[in-house]
């Protein structure tokens, strides 16, 4: 299915992997009552963040993430995506790491969990790094970047 | 093992599975996202959509409950006021994440596609992590 006037758009797929996610973070929240929000999940697995949340969950969630992948690419063959450059990698992480930590969450954290829950802390910071997202994206587009090698 | 251990293996492999069926685990289509002045993709719209629908029932449903259901108590953040440091640490992370096109979940979730440039995120971003936690310390 392709949304009109957008042809590379997966609403379907992408609204159905939406709706796995939704489940797995009401599996968490309702089962047991932890926010599934994958920075924060992160810093504790690796003894960086210290949480109420068991050391041996955080990984076994974090390990969970690309078994997950693995069976949807088995299912579905997907094509290979392109991934930036090492050194953009590196750069990109890096940012990622300190923002997240400072920001006390992401994508998952805040923009699934936190927006969900009306979180007004969450929407702020949900607004905020889509806001900058569209810019940094915006800018190494007006300049040429290649971002892919 | 452990009944948390499970729910969160669990939750993990729905999630990744999400975030791979999801289109999220391409960079490409997550900077297409990001992509609001050019050939915009709407996908992750789409996939956010759909995840905080679900989400918002869970949450109707958690307002009703006294417990989780495999656990004691619920650990859930509380707080509502805006700092700096919460809009400062989210406009850094949305330029990281408008670099590479990742974020942290799609980040692991790679690890089944490109380890190698996952692995190099993972490890960037944790190194990240570690300095906030350095010089927090040492303030």
């Amino acid at each position: 299915m392709s949304l009109p006037g957008f042809p590379d758009a997966a609403p379907l797929t992408g609204l159905l992997g939406g709706v796995l996610i939704g489940i797995a973070a009401a599996l968490m929240l309702l089962g047991a009552g932890r926010i599934a929000g994958v920075s924060g999940i992160a810093a504790r697995a690796f003894g960086i963040a210290s949480s109420s949340m068991p050391r041996i969950g955080a990984v076994a969630f974090l390990l969970g993430l690309p078994l997950g992948a693995l069976i949807v690419i088995r299912l579905a063959g997907t094509s290979a995506p392109q991934f930036a450059a090492p050194v953009t990698l590196g750069i990109a992480g890096l940012i990622v790491g300190i923002g997240t930590r400072l920001g006390s969450g992401c994508t998952s954290g805040h923009g699934v969990c936190g927006m969900s829950r009306l979180s007004q802390r969450s929407l702020v910071a949900t607004a905020t790094f889509m806001a900058t997202g569209f810019v940094t994206v915006a800018v190494i587009n007006a300049l040429n970047i290649a971002v892919a090698p | 093992m452990r009944r948390e251990t499970f729910i969160a293996l669990t939750a993990g492999i729905i999630f990744g599975a999400g975030l791979a069926l999801g289109g999220m685990t391409d960079p490409a289509r997550v900077r297409g996202f990001l992509d609001l002045f050019g050939a915009w993709d709407p996908t992750l719209a789409f996939v956010m959509g759909g995840a905080v629908l679900v989400m918002a029932f869970a949450w109707a449903l958690q307002r009703r409950m006294l417990r989780p259901f495999f656990t004691d108590s619920f650990a859930l953040p509380d707080r509502s006021d805006l700092t700096p440091r919460l809009i400062g640490g989210s406009a850094l992370f949305g330029i990281g994440w408008g670099i590479a096109g990742l974020c942290p979940g799609p980040g692991f979730a790679a690890l089944a596609i490109e380890p190698v440039s996952a692995a190099i995120f993972i490890a960037a971003m944790l190194f990240g992590m570690l300095v906030v936690r350095i010089v927090e310390g040492a303030a």
